[in-house]
């Protein structure tokens, strides 16, 4: 009798649903009318919305990060805030202990996080599906009791974590706005900031997931055997998915953290890497746009629940979820597209 | 030589918590193949409902008899109206659904009994236990339900027809299904059973980390550690994974220099990861082969 007799023999189940690759983006048009009004917003919005909208953009980077990892090349993780808490203490600990420019800081925190990553993902490429959620999960339960470590507490700070100072516009653009006496408050000039380096991510994963790598991806995603079989070198690309995802999740986490402008560990617990989780299924796994509209459940949404119920908010915050997984499986994608039918019927 | 046996005894004490919770994770995973994240939450839950009880004046176990049956029927509840429908929903999906549970079931016990940490009575009391100072009776009984039960649900998958069909639900569905057997209500009985040994569990610990809503969240992460490690598919490897996972701990704390306190999650997740990769069927586990 060999092995295989006795092993149990189970045929593999989906992960996630194939999403075909046009329907991953929307189109130039819609692009164009939400990048203006992203645009618009600061100028009409008071200090406290324009972060609002900040933090939206910044946690729809790592919603749209988690998407590409999910989405893209079907892996799972509960263990995205460990990574965003990486770049978030990179980009800190060299800004306030060795004066580098915050701009510098997240290319840095985005290549720390996605060795971090890679690394992370040689072990987790061998698990699937539910294995690899405990994995990442317990990941995410113990990075804050990492980031307290005696030994690192010279550079993080420990419990007590690291206050970031904010950023300034640079002062060309100051000085060539008060030309028209025009002022940009920091709040506005972060939002901008935010706002580019969001579109330069959301460009390059559209790229990404048109391209070579994109393909293998989901190949790998939709089945692995067959994607094997073709060719595609299944771990290579499964670890590079984890260390891009991980990287993308370290600059967003760059950002939060000058954007919060404070930094400890109890911000970065188990909780966040769910909210991020949450957020990929409310905006639609595999649909990029989705994400950004994922960031928006999660950082509204508990404003909202807590308005409805205080004690009740974390359940009123499930029975939501629940709503969204009955009523709209594909989460903001299917409304999406039942409201493209519906204006494509007005039109005719 | 005597701080070793002493540290293995001790971690047999603390192990025996994991062995609970390991033993309920591994029964919901063989019935519906998921990790159930909310279990720690399900079972805290159920914890507070016989706090309750005894606070009306029931008897320890008249409410701990009720809390079972109570935690049975509405994990079958909770199947029938939230899980079934996603039987054929990918993992992820599942996931969320996991998810939205925990954090339903968390707020609901903490706007019912609120936030402060309660004292839980044990009905062994906590005198040492053969007069060592590191073993209460408590812990003591502790071991001694959790191999009760253990026993109990071997000769229940073994020896009756009701385990076998659940055993057959599980393993090969189609061919269940062929027999007679009606597996989706085996799935229902299967997370009936788990919230009751959930129960039980919390009922166990709760003297030990106190009764307060969060009381399960360390718990939970070193049950699915003790779980990988005895292998998700085999009870007896959980129990005897939660007791591994209890002695490790104790011994990586007393002479690993630098382990505290401090350290305990990120070694279960060093433990789980490194069991995953080095052997991802567990101790006890079958191995899992796909097939194409």
């Amino acid at each position: 009798m060999t092995a295989a007799d006795e092993a149990e023999v189970v045929a593999e189940g989906q992960v996630v649903e194939a999403v075909p690759k046009r329907a991953m983006t929307l189109g130039t048009g819609t692009s164009i009318a939400v990048l203006v009004v992203l645009l618009a917003i600061p100028l009409f919005a008071k200090n406290f919305i324009i972060f609002q909208m900040t933090m939206l953009l910044i946690y729809g980077i790592a919603v749209l990060a988690l998407n590409i990892l999910t989405g893209g090349s079907g892996q799972f993780s509960l263990g995205q805030s460990a990574f965003y808490a990486v770049g978030a203490y990179t980009s800190a600990i060299l800004m306030e202990q060795f004066n580098v420019n915050y701009a510098l800081t997240l290319p840095v925190a985005g290549i720390i996080c996605f060795a971090a990553g890679f690394l992370f993902g040689q072990p987790a490429l061998r698990l699937s599906g539910v294995y690899l959620a405990l994995a990442t999960f317990a990941l995410a339960t113990a990075m804050p009791q990492l980031l307290k470590l005696g030994y690192f507490e010279h550079w993080t700070g420990g419990v007590q974590g690291l206050v970031v100072t904010k950023p300034d516009a640079p002062e060309i653009l100051q000085n060539a706005l008060k030309a028209f006496s025009l002022k940009i408050s920091q709040d506005m000039w972060l939002y901008y900031f935010t706002l580019v380096i969001t579109v330069a991510i959301y460009l390059w994963s559209v790229n990404l997931l048109r391209s070579r790598s994109g393909r293998a991806f989901m190949s790998i995603r939709d089945n692995e055997i067959a994607a094997s079989s073709m060719g595609v070198n299944v771990a290579l690309y499964k670890t590079l998915a984890f260390g891009v995802s991980a990287g993308i999740t370290g600059v967003s986490g760059g950002l939060g953290a000058i954007a919060v402008q404070f930094v400890a560990p109890d911000s970065y617990t188990i909780t966040f890497a769910i909210s991020l989780f949450l957020g990929m299924v409310v905006g639609g796994v595999g649909w990029l746009p989705g994400s950004f509209v994922g960031a928006a459940f999660i950082i509204f949404v508990p404003n909202i629940s807590e308005s409805i119920s205080k004690g009740l908010s974390g359940a009123v915050f499930g029975v939501l979820l629940f709503l969204v997984i009955f009523l709209v499986p594909h989460g903001a994608r299917q409304i999406a597209i039942v409201g493209q039918q519906l204006a494509g019927r007005f039109r005719r | 030589m005597e701080l070793f046996t002493n540290q293995i005894l001790a971690g047999i004490s603390t192990g025996a918590i994991y062995a609970c919770m390991a033993l309920a994770v591994v029964m919901i995973y063989q019935a519906i193949d998921h990790l159930n994240f909310a279990q720690g939450e399900m079972a805290m839950f159920s914890t507070f409902i016989s706090w309750q009880l005894m606070q009306w004046g029931v008897p320890y176990w008249g409410a701990f008899f009720l809390t079972l049956i109570f935690s049975f029927i509405a994990g079958i509840a909770i199947e029938r109206i939230l899980f079934k429908p996603l039987a054929k929903a990918p993992v992820l999906t599942n996931v969320a659904g996991f998810i939205a549970l925990f954090s339903i079931i968390n707020s609901c016990a903490g706007l019912i009994w609120d936030f402060t940490i309660k004292q839980y009575p044990t009905p062994f009391g906590s005198s040492p236990f053969l007069g060592s100072q590191l073993i209460s009776t408590h812990q003591a009984g502790m071991i001694g339900v959790t191999i009760l039960l253990l026993i109990a649900l071997y000769f229940f998958f073994q020896y009756t027809r009701m385990g076998l069909a659940m055993r057959a639900a599980a393993s090969v569905p189609e061919s269940a299904r062929l027999v007679g057997i009606n597996t989706s209500w085996m799935i229902a009985l299967g997370w009936g059973m788990a919230a009751g040994i959930g129960a039980i569990a919390g009922i166990l610990i709760a003297p030990v980390v106190f009764l307060e809503p969060n009381m399960m969240g360390g718990v939970l992460i070193y049950g699915f550690a003790a779980a990988v490690l005895g292998g998700l598919t085999s009870p007896l490897g959980a129990v005897i994974g939660g007791f591994l996972v209890g002695i490790f701990e104790n011994l990586a704390g007393t002479y690993i220099p630098g382990v505290g306190n401090e350290l305990k999650l990120p070694i279960a997740l060093a433990l789980i990861v490194t069991v995953l990769v080095v052997k991802p069927a567990g101790l006890f586990g079958r191995p899992i082969v796909k097939r194409v």
